[in-house]
């Protein structure tokens, strides 16, 4: 198995607190990665490191692009540089743009793949015409393929809870993304909306060639989803392995 | 039909604001010669006036709260004003967009040249509010000292022709030039301050670009200014005071439908949808992969082109620049056209420069009183129509190709 | 050194001004998150207010510092009730809205309290007389500090403590932190959050007019559009310290009011608001929020 993402010793001090420390974790293509562990164990500061919102203390975030042989490093990098690399992901609080439209919304995802400036805007010469006219297009088959094309015209703070984490998920795809980062994508949502949940997943990996790496707190759907698992606590990786080696092993946090 | 307690409320309302406007409505002091009026007159017309007013408040209060209920129950979620239902219209909109074109043009020559002169103003706060529209409207980025960057559009163009005899038409490029270079000058140590921190910070750019410009005698002419700054020359004509007003007012209209022409278009674009998701959320619009300091700066250059454009104007209009035209007060009055007019609406912002700036020259027959009403207006606005005189509607697209490949 | 303490107590005394109308500013922002810009204006009602009081009472016989207080404690009520009256016209119906429009209607009602006391009264700068005596155990010092600025200075000592004690010790200093943090929260315990926020507004319009007694006897004369000025600088320096913090904003106000004393002293008068505003884009390039702020991380 080739892999995607590679992390090495990562680790994360905020003043004198060290809330990720020497962690390894490694994505392979066309994988589904589960990482699990208690509230504040430094899953979301884990995914914050990798996609440059906080820049790690140390070590070292590796990259498999698919045009690439070589691994890239990409700590430091600003956030819309790791989106740029093709590392996308979703907030555990929604994070969408509230008075835009839906299809605004994946327009939004679609920025840095589109090259009109200034000039060309005021301009709108042939090619950034064609290139609106297909993002347009590209962004509406995505909301399609999720699902969201009857709210195509609404503005997202109007849309159901569970209609707006798919927008989140609709929106980073639009990046092009090679790995897709969930930070609990299905927190909030009824069993009906997670059965739905999980077959999108697995759509998005199967269909798409999208790596995926979730959070989750729901350990039904991080059962069925994943095809590996990683276990934080307290900033450290504690287990990792299959589901099924998981299941049987009792809760590693003693309180 | 009212109520006793609406009246009782009326009256405590009334009392409340005799006692409150007392000291300064009823006594008149002059400490030099200590002497000391009654005017117990002001009095009466408080307390009548608040009784009668109490009513009109109570009143617009209810409507408004019904409205939001209406709303909130989802009756009409997005209200779309007729305004805006006859811009789709192309029967309705066409002719207005001709008659409204003719009335333009034909502006100069129905109406005094005072009035063409108040209207020259009037167009170039339609040229500021764009401008700034950019930065808060859709970038969302509080802007308290845009005014600086309309000074020096009019100070390049006063000092250009004072040295080098620079004419208006080379000036007013580089008038734009160097608010974009300044835009980008005071962008880039903001770049990481938010909201009401970003506000100051330029409120004190703008400042200390006024008080620089007001000391450094030897460089501005300091507080007396420039004067004798030559309005735009006609293919080398020198026009008499009255004609020189007119080409003044169409080159503002042409640089005036240049400017919603090139705004529009960007609004549209990559780049204002980008400005758009960083007003929204700046976390959100870094993590979809957009350049954040790139796009405030570009908000910034961009909305600090047109104040530039517009100083250079203001300058070849007034034929005199000094720092007392450049204080505090203009970039709230912008400031003011934007939010007032609609953010992020072009026509909004138009409707809100026109009546911004013409409300109070037509209100000169009250002159004394004008200001008065003018904060009063913004005020009542706010609380009453807080999205503007004319909202902004966003674009939707339309999807016939797609639409027939149907779902899978 | 003789120089450097007068200018350092000048500043000392520039900034408590500044403290007491800054205080306003931050305890307004620290619970509705808006920037009252017409604060200002009720600084400068409260200095309106005191004169014409002072005027009337001069007329009928009385002098002296007791005419001050009476003044200042008239002065203190109408700044109270204009600051409440303000907030439940201009910024209660605003609650829900975007916090730009309330940011308008605050500028709207500035430039009407402004115009309202110059149709009323008169656009002319006023004399203001002062009535602080000059103390007689001041005079060994007097080439480096009057007596008006010693009274200025205790003053805003003693409001600094009454303020300090009112929000960390009393029922409705505790409700005002709690509509701080959180106001839905607040609610939800039973605080009554329009009754706390009219309190705020009282509270900080007092301290302002104590502040515009303080400083038109300090100057000497007040117009119409001392309050906007004034206002403008106790902003930057609430700003300054961190805008929601009250030790932030005295703190802000002192290095504001030293930067502005030493800069006149040392370098030159012209440029004085220019080294303050510089000294402003300076500290918050390296802390953009504030000296004391709370530096708002946005979790995510």
């Amino acid at each position: 198995m080739e892999p995607v993402l590679k992390v090495q010793n990562l680790g994360m001090n905020f003043g004198g607190l060290r809330a990720l420390d020497d962690l390894d974790l490694d994505v392979c293509k066309d994988e589904i990665v589960a990482l699990i562990g208690p509230n504040g164990a430094g899953k979301t500061t884990f995914f914050n490191c990798i996609t440059g919102i906080y820049p790690p203390t140390d070590g070292d975030v590796f990259i498999f692009a698919r045009d690439r042989d070589m691994p890239e490093r990409i700590n430091g990098l600003k956030p819309n540089k790791v989106t740029e690399k093709g590392l996308a992901r979703t907030f555990q609080n929604i994070r969408l743009f509230p008075s835009m439209t839906v299809l605004e919304n994946v327009m939004i995802g679609r920025h840095c793949r589109m090259h009109a400036g200034v000039l060309g805007a005021v301009l709108k010469g042939r090619s950034t015409v064609m290139e609106e006219k297909k993002a347009v297009e590209d962004s509406y088959t995505i909301l399609e393929k999720m699902g969201l094309a009857q709210f195509v015209d609404e503005f997202a703070k109007n849309l159901p809870y569970g209609a707006q984490r798919r927008l989140e998920i609709a929106r980073a795809m639009a990046t092009e993304p090679f790995l897709l980062l969930l930070d609990e994508p299905a927190a909030g949502m009824n069993p009906n909306e997670t059965q739905e949940l999980d077959e999108l997943i697995k759509q998005i990996r199967d269909k798409e060639g999208i790596s995926i790496l979730l959070i989750e707190h729901d350990m039904k759907l991080v059962m069925s989803l994943s095809d590996r698992i990683f276990v934080v606590d307290y900033g450290k990786k504690i287990a990792q392995g299959t589901p099924e080696g998981k299941k049987s092993r009792r809760a590693p946090r003693k309180r | 039909m009212i109520k006793f307690d609406e009246i009782k409320r009326a009256v405590l309302v009334s009392i409340w604001f005799m006692f409150l406007t007392f000291p300064i409505m009823v006594i008149r002091v002059n400490p030099v010669e200590h002497i000391v009026e009654w005017r117990w007159k002001n009095m009466v017309l408080v307390g009548i006036g608040s009784f009668l007013l109490s009513f009109v408040w109570n009143y617009l209060m209810k409507r408004k709260e019904l409205g939001s209920k209406e709303a909130e129950a989802g009756e009409e979620t997005i209200k779309i004003s007729l305004f805006h239902r006859a811009l789709n219209e192309k029967k309705i909109y066409l002719p207005a967009l001709v008659i409204f074109g003719i009335f333009t043009i034909s502006f100069p020559f129905i109406f005094s040249m005072y009035q063409t002169t108040i209207m020259v103003t009037a167009l170039i706060y339609v040229m500021l509010g764009l401008g700034l529209n950019i930065v808060v409207g859709l970038a969302g980025l509080l802007d308290l000292g845009y005014v600086a960057f309309y000074a020096v559009g009019a100070y390049s163009y006063a000092l250009l022709n004072y040295h080098f005899g620079l004419s208006f038409w080379i000036a007013l490029p580089i008038g734009g030039a160097l608010g974009a270079i300044f835009g980008i000058l005071l962008g880039f140590p903001v770049l990481r301050l938010r909201g009401d921190y970003l506000a100051i910070v330029t409120l004190g750019f703008g400042e200390i670009i006024r008080i620089i410009l007001e000391n450094w005698n030897e460089f501005s002419f300091g507080p007396s200014g420039i004067a004798n700054i030559p309005r735009p020359p006609l293919f080398g004509m020198d026009l008499s005071v009255h004609g020189s007003t007119t080409y003044i007012y169409y080159i503002m209209i042409v640089l005036c439908v240049f400017t919603i022409f090139v705004v529009n278009r960007l609004q549209d674009s990559r780049i204002g949808r980008a400005w758009i998701a960083l007003r929204e959320d700046e976390i959100a619009c870094q993590a979809m992969g957009i350049d954040k300091a790139r796009t405030k700066l570009t908000a910034f250059s961009l909305g600090a082109t047109w104040a530039g454009m517009a100083g250079v104007m203001f300058a070849a209009k007034t034929t005199f620049v000094n720092p007392a035209s450049f204080t505090l007060w203009e970039s709230i009055i912008v400031l003011c056209i934007v939010v007032l007019g609609g953010m992020g609406s072009i026509i909004g912002v138009i409707a809100g420069a026109l009546v911004l700036v013409l409300t109070p020259e037509y209100l000169r027959a009250f002159s004394e009183y004008r200001m008065l009403a003018f904060g009063t207006l913004l005020v009542v606005m706010m609380i009453f129509r807080p999205g503007g005189i004319i909202p902004n509607v966003r674009r939707t697209y339309k999807f016939e190709s797609v639409k027939n490949a149907d779902k899978s | 050194m003789d120089y450097f303490l007068e200018l350092f107590l000048g500043g000392l005394t520039r900034g408590s001004i500044y403290a007491l109308i800054a205080l306003g500013y931050t305890m307004v922002y620290g619970i509705i998150e808006l920037i009252n810009f017409a604060h200002g204006e009720i600084y400068m009602i409260g200095a309106f207010t005191a004169l014409i009081v002072i005027s009337v009472l001069t007329l009928m016989g009385m002098n002296g510092i007791a005419m001050l207080v009476i003044a200042g404690v008239v002065a203190v009520m109408y700044s109270s009730a204009y600051g409440y009256t303000v907030e439940k016209i201009a910024y209660k119906p605003l609650r829900n809205a975007p916090r730009l429009s309330a940011l308008i209607s605050a500028i709207g009602m500035s430039l009407f309290l402004q115009n309202y006391v110059l149709l009323a009264q008169t656009s002319d700068f006023l004399p203001f007389p002062n009535l602080i005596p000059d103390f007689e155990f001041m005079e060994p010092y007097a080439h480096i500090i009057g007596s008006t600025e010693i009274v200025i200075l205790i003053t805003t000592a003693i409001v600094m403590i009454l303020l300090t004690i009112l929000i960390k010790f009393t029922r409705i200093g505790k409700a005002m932190r709690a509509t701080s943090q959180d106001k839905t929260m607040a609610m939800l315990v039973g605080i009554n959050v329009n009754r706390v926020i009219s309190v705020t507004f009282i509270v900080g319009s007092a301290t302002a007019a104590i502040g515009g007694v303080l400083i038109a006897s300090h100057v000497g004369m007040i117009n119409f559009y001392v309050g906007f000025i004034a206002g403008i600088k106790a902003f930057v320096a609430a700003v300054l310290g961190g805008i929601g913090s009250v030790p932030g904003a005295v703190l802000g106000s002192f290095v504001l009011g030293w930067t502005e004393s030493f800069a006149t002293g040392y370098v030159s008068s012209d440029y004085e608001d220019v080294f303050a505003f510089l000294f402003l884009v300076l500290i918050l390039i390296f802390r953009p929020a504030g000296i004391l702020g709370r530096s708002e991380k946005n979790k995510v």
